[in-house]
């Protein structure tokens, strides 16, 4: 049979040569696909970010959604404005309005998900090897975005009060001198993602001063600004500050986030490119969704149920801290978060949240390890854990896997010793670490 | 109905819980679309508590696993095929628990004459026992480096390091307990990477023309395997033809060792000299877009369609085993 065969000599993808270099860093990961199996039922699953709705009224959402359609159906169903539809653009400055940010709807540009305002901000301020500056860790969806345009992430030290104004100043002054350009800094003030910390507002307004002192554009990701369990909500930075601080907002954790509405709040000039660039991106963000939003808005009370979603969430804030204090080793700490999904977990020294992750998964928990929040290979002597999706039994239940896993891993360090990788030996993971956004 | 007009509904099984799933899930596709282009009803199955409720609906349609890692290729599954007497593709459960450890199936690959590397097979707690220190230069004097460190249960490359100095085998250990209770460590042998399929679709095991793999990064590891363009295949492998046809001879030698049925997948080596050394075999391999043995099928001028519509007509044929307990029954 050999000697009649034609060789095929191919790498399985005819397309292989053409790909821009953007395209390059999208690859499998073995990381990522375990995250399939944290999907079945018998594993915890603390690994993904996805909004807990089971307490949405459908009924409510499918009334609202069939007035839609019998009363203003198609010009729901056509192409619409590229800035978004004024009826939601208003509702939007009513929403922002509870976190004391004073917006005219002009200002407002509708997005798919703050993730594609994300997008078109890197698009339109980014060249390739600009620099933009994230907390460490960061929000992985954002790593993806700027690693996609070509930019050079560079992570500012935070700690229990979010960002370090000091280390920004550091690091813009370091860039500088050595001609980097920096474009913007992007954070997360409030109940950060991963980390769970949230910035107390003498920080916030030291940050601006650094940032204003130095010239410095401020992207500003709020999308779980309204969802704090304790105490009144901290003003975001863009309330102190109009001119240095571009805002991203989102009603996935607020209402639904199948609907893909969120949106940007800008200077007037950033917002016109802004526009023409979401017209090149999409024509316009989809016009059904944004009717479909603002008919919930207007039909539901969406302050009270933002309030159902809080006490739901603050429920699992609570059995997540109660099971890690029960179930964690010695030398664990975590962030004791005051709002939004997640806990930041540090492990004891030796201990690698990426190299025991295999491990977790046999024992039925998952997580995401701290590697995927970072662009530069840190992060895994620590782990994002969720408790926006479990119930609360699950929640301990999956600490309690985790604890054996991680006594288990203190046993490994004691045989093999410091058998762990350093924490610089692996660049570039970050997306590729997390699980894809259909994953609880 | 099929195109040969014997049996119309096969359950094929992918997912699982093995740290492979993903995988799985692609290959279970592909195969499914296979079987669906040559006229088959197929019923996609995860592998869950469900699963024997619908085996017992499906009275009288094949299994066919498509999955990877334990619980799909350690043999389970396919032993609570014949308790329940359901008929199905690929090897029977004992000798898949054979080939899928990695320590065993080299003891009886090399016991066959198969060139094979030198190999330890150590679990964790031996190092807790007697002290990593000690066993670590121990291994370092015996395999030698470079060497490999594999979990003895895994495939895709999870957990799988190469080794070159003596202080980088304790974070190999780690990586590969990660995936096991048991690690192999081997000589590492320097060559040609080529992997032959073996498939018998009724009149005996055939080995398909071997398919030479030159990954881009250098490494055959996860990222190599499951991106599309990351890594080169040569079929049939750029090798003489007398190298060719001594893989196959050892794929073939290798399927039989260890009794193995209707499919099969052998990983080799191929030294300067032309030597196969045998790495590893697989009893559910890869059917992935990036996978080696849907290559090998196309450039033997088959179908992947018509080869796996051919195993599960073997698989009907031989029916399921006599058993104590039937699904009509439950």
């Amino acid at each position: 049979m050999l000697e009649r065969l034609r060789r095929q000599d191919t790498r399985l993808d005819d397309y292989i040569d053409r790909y821009a270099a953007r395209a390059h860093g999208m690859t499998a990961s073995a990381i990522r696909a375990l995250f399939a199996v944290a999907n079945r039922p018998e594993v915890v699953s603390l690994a993904g970010g996805m909004p807990n709705i089971t307490d949405l009224p459908l009924d409510v959402v499918g009334s609202a959604l069939n007035d839609l359609v019998q009363h203003d159906g198609r010009r729901a169903m056509q192409y619409g404005s590229g800035q978004g539809e004024p009826v939601i653009r208003e509702a939007i400055c009513e929403v922002m309005r509870l976190e004391e940010i004073a917006a005219h709807p002009d200002d407002v540009m509708v997005t798919v998900g703050s993730q594609q305002g994300l997008d078109l901000l890197t698009r339109i301020f980014c060249n390739p090897g600009d620099v933009v500056l994230c907390e460490a860790p960061s929000y992985v969806g954002a790593l993806g975005v700027f690693r996609s345009y070509q930019c050079d992430v560079v992570h500012v030290a935070m700690d229990d009060q979010g960002l370090n104004p000091g280390a920004l100043t550091e690091a813009i002054e370091a860039l500088r001198a050595v001609g980097r350009t920096v474009k913007f800094l992007y954070t997360i003030p409030s109940y950060h993602n991963p980390a769970g910390v949230t910035q107390p507002l003498d920080r916030r307004i030291e940050v601006l001063r650094v940032a204003e002192q130095a010239d410095l554009l401020v992207v500003e990701d709020n999308p779980y600004g309204l969802l704090g369990f304790d105490g009144e909500p901290i003003p975001p930075l863009r309330s102190l500050s109009e001119h240095h601080v571009i805002y991203l907002g989102s009603f996935s954790k607020t209402f639904a986030p199948g609907f893909r509405v969120g949106w940007v709040l800008a200077p007037h000039a950033v917002r016109e490119k802004l526009v023409l660039a979401q017209e090149a991106a999409t024509l316009c963000p989809p016009v059904f969704s944004q009717f479909a939003v603002a008919a919930y808005l207007a039909n539901h009370d969406w302050r009270g149920q933002i309030k159902i979603f809080r006490e739901m969430y603050r429920e699992r804030r609570d059995a997540m801290i109660a099971g890690l204090t029960s179930h964690m080793p010695a030398g664990t700490t975590w962030t004791q978060p005051e709002g939004g999904f997640f806990v930041w977990l540090s492990l004891p020294p030796g201990i690698d949240s990426h190299a025991m992750l295999p491990r977790a998964v046999t024992a039925r928990v998952a997580y995401v390890p701290g590697t995927a929040f970072y662009a530069d290979g840190l992060g895994s002597r620590h782990m994002r854990l969720s408790y926006c999706f479990p119930t609360p039994e699950r929640i301990i239940e999956g600490t309690r896997r985790l604890g054996e896993v991680l006594e288990y891993e203190a046993r490994m360090l004691e045989i093999f010793g410091t058998a762990v990788e350093p924490e610089s030996g692996r660049l570039d993971l970050g997306p590729r670490e997390a699980p894809g956004p259909d994953q609880a | 109905m099929a195109d040969n007009g014997y049996l119309s509904t096969v359950i094929v099984l992918s997912g699982g819980l093995s740290h492979e799933r993903d995988v799985s899930l692609r290959s279970g596709r592909r195969v499914s679309q296979a079987l669906r282009s040559r006229g088959y009803e197929v019923v996609e199955s995860d592998v869950d508590s469900s699963l024997l409720a619908r085996l017992a609906e499906l009275t009288g349609s094949v299994a066919f696993p498509v999955l990877h890692g334990e619980a799909g290729e350690d043999g389970a599954l396919r032993e609570v095929f014949d308790l329940l007497g359901v008929p199905f593709v690929g090897s029977v459960g004992s000798a898949c628990r054979v080939a899928f450890d990695k320590s065993i199936a080299t003891t009886v690959v090399g016991a066959s004459g198969i060139r094979t590397p030198t190999q330890v097979a150590l679990p964790y707690e031996t190092f807790r026992e007697l002290g990593a220190q000690v066993l670590v230069k121990a291994l370092g004097d015996q395999v030698g480096f470079p060497m490999m460190v594999k979990p003895s249960r895994c495939g895709s490359a999870l957990g799988c390091s190469k080794v070159t100095r003596a202080d980088e085998l304790p974070a190999a250990m780690v990586g590969a307990y990660a995936y096991g209770s048991v690690a192999v460590i081997e000589e590492f042998v320097e060559g040609t990477e080529v992997t032959v399929a073996v498939v018998d679709r009724g009149h005996g095991p055939i080995a398909l023309p071997a398919v030479e793999i030159r990954p881009e990064s250098g490494v055959y590891d996860y990222t190599a395997r499951y991106t599309a363009g990351a890594t080169r295949f040569l079929c049939p492998a750029e090798v003489e033809h007398d190298v060719a046809n001594r893989c196959a001879d050892v794929a073939l030698r290798v399927h039989a060792a260890l009794g193995l049925r209707d499919l099969s997948r052998t990983d080799l080596i191929l030294t300067s000299e032309g030597e196969p050394v045998f790495l590893e075999v697989n009893v559910s391999p890869g059917m992935t877009e990036t996978s080696a043995v849907p290559l090998a099928i196309e450039t033997a001028g088959w179908s992947l369609g018509k080869m796996c519509a051919d195993l599960v007509q073997a698989a009907a044929a031989r029916g399921g085993k006599a058993r104590t307990i039937s699904l009509a029954a439950r």
